[in-house]
């Protein structure tokens, strides 16, 4: 009897296991077949063309995308242009006061900003951009993309920068450097890595996104440099064919959504590898 | 932890402080902005003042906006089910309904995996190469952006959902709450299973190797010991993971179907309050229907506002006790 009662645990304890393995490993299955799917379907289309070409009317064969690959660029320059000098400045200040009204303010500020869904983010971008300059266009987008990347800036500089040991700064500053340049100069460099990985890491978050992009960069289906008219953009163009009725598109969607995914999935991998590789110790 | 460390350096980095304070409101009197000094300090405050105007703005505009569309409807905006852009009639009920019931829905499916993720990469796993596999795995699903999400769920999932619902015996959509459902939990998974998985690793080894030496099984030290000391830090994980649902826009946009009714099955076709944002706002002419779906956006903000705060608030206090 107690002996059955022994065996009944341990073969609980084996179905468990087996059960919480069997779980773990099928949540990856849907990794594995989005990857496939997107492989088998993009790779067909993906060659030179493709990357720079404009999309062709239905019915002809081989358009491309050049011009979503050049509006994601715009759109993250833009971006990067607004969010980055603002976003480490933030950062600094709530390194260097760590204790004080406006830096909890700030921090709680960042953490709502970072939950904020994307969505809503685009009516924003559209009322204070879109509505004023009475046209979709390429800043409102970047717009958009910034406030997303912000928090993240925020957040991975001022966590950087907190483990700088005071030692490093009050070094310099006997030396009689002006406080400014300490920061500038000694405490930035010194977690470099860090605030770099940080961006990457926003890039990464921003450069799928589409829904803050619906109606602010709007799409475009042709080559447009202009700042201000509507542009196409990577995720966009994914969206846009994906819901049309035509073979043509569909395929283009798929070579696009492998550029976007291989993009994206680049970027997340190597600021991965940046904090485990120049982690700033000291 | 942090205070002890800190208490050696205190009298200097006081000093400092005073110091600095010092020359700052003795060059601040005559010359407030000409000094490099003053000029990068004015910056930094600047930028981190922007932060706060940023979110303050948005709330505020978000507010503004929406007013024409508070005043016309008020509470009848919640509580009405007929959205008639023709008419002009606007009750944001069917993108509640729709909302809650997608990302719960998505919640439950997740749960049995994001849970054995979390207690296998927390407790079973060892330091090997099946493991960091597994864990790369996860954060690669999290990496992928939402509107591929949505492109493979159009084309691979919604046949299967449909050859499903052929079986089953009712209305053959394919797009529609479970599609949706499904894509999301997918999505949900590697945010719920991270946080699940640093909390079960942080479970004192003492109360385990305790539980052990009694002559428990692992299964039973993980259903006795680990889980209810992490029971909080789950239900965490999970909120916040809710929250991720209820705000996703483009996967749930592209397979949900778009329909502005109560769904009557979790197989029909409905909209959440994301996707109906997406769906119709370029389309919105009147101001009352631009300012309808705004205040669906104030909603949103405020939903998933609440749900991050609850989340975050449990994590701290976990902290603080761990």
């Amino acid at each position: 009897m107690q002996q059955d009662g022994f065996r009944f645990r341990l073969y609980k304890d084996h179905l468990f296991k087996i059960a919480v393995i069997l779980f773990s490993f099928s949540s990856v299955l849907p990794l594995l077949f989005i990857l496939f799917h997107i492989f088998k379907n993009g790779i067909s289309v993906i060659n030179w063309q493709f990357l720079t070409n404009l999309p062709k009317p239905v019915g002809d064969t081989g358009g491309g995308i050049s011009n979503a690959i050049v509006g994601t660029g715009m759109l993250l320059s833009v971006s990067c242009v607004l969010a980055i000098p603002l976003g480490i400045c933030a950062g600094i200040y709530l390194s260097e006061h760590k204790e004080g009204r406006l830096s909890y303010l700030v921090r709680l500020s960042v953490e709502i900003l970072q939950g904020i869904p994307s969505i809503v983010i685009g009516i924003i971008a559209y009322v204070w951009i879109v509505m004023p300059l009475r046209t979709f266009s390429a800043v409102s987008g970047g717009i958009a993309l910034a406030i997303m990347m912000l928090p993240v800036i925020v957040r991975s500089a001022e966590e950087t920068l907190k483990l700088i040991p005071d030692s490093l700064k009050e070094a310099s500053l006997s030396l009689g450097v002006p406080y400014y340049k300490t920061i500038l100069k000694v405490v930035l460099p010194a977690g470099l890595s860090g605030v770099v990985s940080g961006i990457i890491l926003s890039i990464a978050r921003v450069a799928g996104e589409t829904a803050p992009l619906l109606f602010t960069a709007f799409g475009n289906p042709f080559m447009n440099l202009n700042l201000l008219k509507p542009v196409n953009s990577l995720p966009l163009l994914v969206f846009n064919y994906a819901a049309s009725p035509y073979p043509e598109w569909h395929s283009l969607a798929w070579g696009a959504s492998l550029v976007l995914g291989v993009f994206v999935l680049l970027l997340n991998a190597f600021s991965k590898v940046m904090i485990r590789k120049w982690k700033v110790r000291f | 932890m942090e205070t002890e460390s800190n208490t050696g350096a205190l009298s200097v980095a006081d000093f400092l402080d005073a110091a600095k304070h010092k020359e700052k409101t003795k060059r601040w009197q005559f010359d407030p902005f000409t000094t490099p000094e003053s000029i990068f300090r004015a910056i930094l405050y600047g930028s981190a003042l922007c932060m706060v105007l940023l979110l303050s703005g948005i709330l505020l505009t978000l507010i503004i906006e929406s007013f024409p569309s508070i005043k016309a409807f008020g509470l009848r905006f919640i509580t009405s089910t007929t959205w008639d852009p023709v008419t002009g009639e606007f009750g944001a009920l069917p993108f509640l309904v729709g909302t809650l019931i997608t990302s719960f829905m998505a919640l439950v499916l997740s749960l049995p995996f994001s849970l054995s993720l979390s207690i296998y990469l927390g407790e079973y796993a060892a330091e090997d190469v099946l493991s960091s596999m597994l864990r790369s795995a996860v954060e690669l699903l999290a990496g992928i952006p939402s509107v591929i999400y949505g492109f493979w769920g159009l084309f691979i999932m919604v046949p299967v959902v449909r050859y499903i619902e052929i079986k089953l015996g009712v209305t053959p959509y394919g797009v529609g709450m479970l599609t949706s459902s499904l894509i999301l939990a997918i999505m949900i998974i590697p945010y719920s299973a991270s946080l699940g998985r640093e909390v079960i690793r942080l479970v004192p080894t003492e109360l385990k190797e305790a539980a052990y030496s009694l002559g428990a099984t692992r299964f039973e030290v993980i259903r006795r010991v680990i889980l209810p000391y992490v029971v909080s830090g789950i239900t965490a994980g999970n909120i916040l993971a809710l929250g991720r649902a209820i705000g996703e826009t483009m996967a749930v946009t592209m397979v949900i179907g778009n329909s502005n009714v109560i769904p009557r099955s979790i197989f029909a076709p409905a909209n959440t309050m994301a996707s109906v944002i997406a769906n119709e706002f370029t389309e919105a002419t009147s101001t009352l229907y631009l300012s309808s779906l705004v205040e669906i956006g104030l909603l949103l903000f405020m939903v998933t506002l609440v749900i991050n705060i609850i989340g975050k608030k449990i994590i701290k206090k976990m902290s603080v006790q761990v």
